[in-house]
């Protein structure tokens, strides 16, 4: 029954946001949206729930951003599969007409760089089409070294017109960052800012009572004024923003090879998700941080979260699956990661999608067309789905199983060192050198010059500061490059340190990352320790 | 002996992918001894539109699990899934659910 449906579909929605009575009113909500039909559902709430009369009106102030990967997202078509040759036209003609825009258009226009393909087969590399100032750009296709597949610049050039016009359908304020991008992010974005009070049950209430006195109070002078109601207003009227990091122009090509450079260089397809998904996330994160937006919303799905908590086990990110998995994720500080859409089973978005017209965009990702035992990734999701035809409620079990996950801080110690990548409190040891674990921060201390082997568990502890210390205090003997590997593992967490492995070189991250973690490890120094201190002095004494 | 049919065979959610990137096929099936149901027609998909990678499609004698299978907007299960009988100008409709987020 389609009515019930629908009414069943968005009273999930907004019951899981009342539940949690984590957005405040007023409040400006970031959507993640990635084009495909979980994050379009979600934002079709959000824009109904919107939309609706007043006593159950949804009552945040929303924000789009859309991250263009495609430059990585390209499917495996198979090792020997060649590229379909382009169409007669675009060989004597390789650009696309430029795409016209509406004039009055100021958002970020996407932008792709040709890549060698085309060069492959026109043998030159065509210059490009300068459109007018504002909104008219070509749209060039990318395709990455190694794994060219079958989509043809139109189609990357109808998925980017789509994309845009869905956003400017929605009307909410929108930005869309490239992934190249990254390669431009502060070091701070890796930084967790001061947490702002969580809102207790009896701060929600007193924040929605006085919301809703303002809204009645306004209604009744008849005055549209400046408090939060109206604004929302008036920012949904806007079509979109420019964002002020970018200037309306194309990324530069070395970013876009430095991309490529990065994720070609990533061994195995699991590592290339993860790293994918990390750069999301810090990607996102800025643009909430720069635009003020204290919340961002993402359409993880029911089915989509239990995949995620199987696959978060098998990569070694169990201690962190509440923050991962849970309907909120606080772990950045300022900003807090929420997921409306966890009640909702993939069959649910997808049936609501098709029997209400909510437009989606497909965009082939980093593992279209996988084999299944391609990734990680690939393996668990073909394992639950297929359990799950058997056994219907394998799905709900799991999910079930990551709501009861409560978040305690590990040995009560909240304000603990934190992961480089992933911003989650570390859960290593150094000290633990009999677990699996040690025995990886084992390998890592002996690729530095060579120093005491550790038998007691306090000694690694040392040896590894020593050896730090030798590096950096040595002014005339530069920092090696096992040297400075090794101190961004060590940053890292345990499912972090072993995706590492899968990058044999870590010059191509981005200069963000290798940065922060050099303020990291110079920073350690400054904890009062007596003891590692004395031990340098006595080593280097020694050594001299 | 079955008349030939009219079908209309659409695909979403990524998986017209595999067939060339078109959504909308409108096939004719000819006409055979025994009525068409989904299972012949899954066996007629394949061997006439699915232009590669069978095993991301179908799986065995059925859909791979993650694609949802629509008949005239209709939960192929309430239907009786594979042996439901095709009838003249039914739409199915296949939806990838596994793409995307």
């Amino acid at each position: 029954c389609r009515d019930c449906f629908r009414a069943f579909y968005i009273h999930k929605f907004r019951a899981v946001l009342g539940k949690n009575r984590l957005i405040f009113p007023g409040e400006k909500v970031l959507l993640a949206w990635s084009g495909g039909p979980s994050s379009s559902s979600m934002v079709w709430q959000v824009l109904e729930g919107l939309g609706r009369d007043s006593a159950k009106r949804l009552r945040f102030v929303p924000g789009v951003v859309y991250v263009d990967g495609s430059q990585v997202g390209l499917g495996h078509c198979g090792p020997s599969r060649l590229p379909p040759p382009l169409p007669c036209a675009a060989r004597e003609n390789p650009l696309p007409t430029p795409m016209m825009l509406p004039p009055g258009e100021q958002g970020h226009v996407l932008w792709f760089p040709l890549k060698s393909f085309v060069e492959l087969l026109t043998g030159h590399w065509p210059r490009p089409i300068l459109g007018s100032p504002v909104g008219v750009t070509p749209f060039y296709p990318h395709f990455s070294e190694g794994a060219a597949c079958g989509q043809s610049w139109k189609d990357r050039a109808r998925t980017l017109a789509d994309v845009k016009l869905i956003l400017q359908t929605v009307g909410f304020p929108w930005h869309t960052v490239a992934l190249e991008e990254v390669f431009a992010l502060p070091p701070s974005v890796l930084r967790c800012s001061a947490q702002e009070p969580v809102g207790t049950m009896g701060n929600y209430k007193v924040a929605v009572d006085s919301f809703l006195q303002q809204e009645h109070m306004l209604g009744a002078e008849g005055v549209g004024g400046s408090p939060n109601s109206t604004q929302g207003e008036e920012q949904l009227g806007q079509p979109c923003t420019q964002d002020p990091q970018h200037p309306a122009g194309p990324p530069p090509a070395d970013q876009t090879e430095a991309l490529s450079r990065l994720f070609d260089s990533v061994k195995t397809l699991t590592a290339k998700e993860e790293l994918l998904q990390t750069l999301r996330t810090h990607l996102i994160l800025h643009v909430a941080r720069t635009h003020g937006y204290s919340k961002v919303m993402t359409g993880d799905s029911c089915t989509r979260l239990a995949i995620k908590l199987m696959t978060s086990l098998a990569l070694g990110r169990g201690a962190f699956l509440a923050w991962d998995t849970g309907f909120s994720d606080e772990r950045h500080g300022d900003v807090v990661v929420v997921r409306p859409m966890r009640e909702h089973t993939l069959k649910e978005v997808a049936f609501y999608n098709r029997l209400f017209a909510v437009p989606s965009v497909f965009t082939p990702a980093i593992d279209t067309k996988a084999p299944e035992k391609a990734s990680i990734h690939r393996l668990m999701e073909g394992f639950l789905l297929r359990l799950q035809a058997q056994f219907p409620s394998t799905v709900s079990t799991v999910y079930r199983t990551s709501e009861k996950l409560v978040k305690a801080p590990r040995d009560g110690c909240a304000a603990g060192p934190r992961c480089l990548l992933c911003m989650c409190l570390l859960d290593v040891d150094t000290a633990d050198s009999a677990t699996a674990f040690g025995a990886q921060t084992q390998d890592c201390s002996q690729m530095r010059p060579p120093t005491p082997p550790a038998e007691a568990p306090t000694v690694p502890c040392c040896s590894t500061e020593v050896g730090r210390v030798q590096n950096c205090f040595r002014g005339t003997k530069p920092c090696g490059r096992e040297d400075s590997r090794a101190r961004v593992i060590e940053q890292l967490c345990y499912s972090c340190r072993v995706n590492m492995k899968d990058v044999p070189s870590l010059d191509p991250l981005p200069p963000y990352i290798l940065a922060e973690a050099q303020l990291r490890s110079q920073r350690v120094w400054l904890p009062p320790r007596a003891s590692p201190e004395i031990q340098e002095y006595l080593v280097e004494s020694s050594d001299d | 002996m079955a008349a030939p049919l009219s079908v209309e065979v659409e695909f979403g959610g990524g998986a017209e992918l595999l067939f060339d990137g078109i959504k909308k096929h409108q096939v004719t099936l000819p006409g055979q001894e025994e009525p068409w149901d989904i299972r012949n027609l899954l066996v007629w998909i394949k061997k006439n539109l699915l232009k590669e990678r069978p095993e991301l499609f179908i799986q065995g004698d059925s859909v791979r699990p993650g694609i949802l299978v629509l008949v005239n907007d209709a939960d192929w299960e309430l239907l009786g899934e594979l042996d439901y009988q095709l009838q003249d100008q039914d739409s199915v409709l296949f939806i990838s659910t596994l793409h995307g987020g």
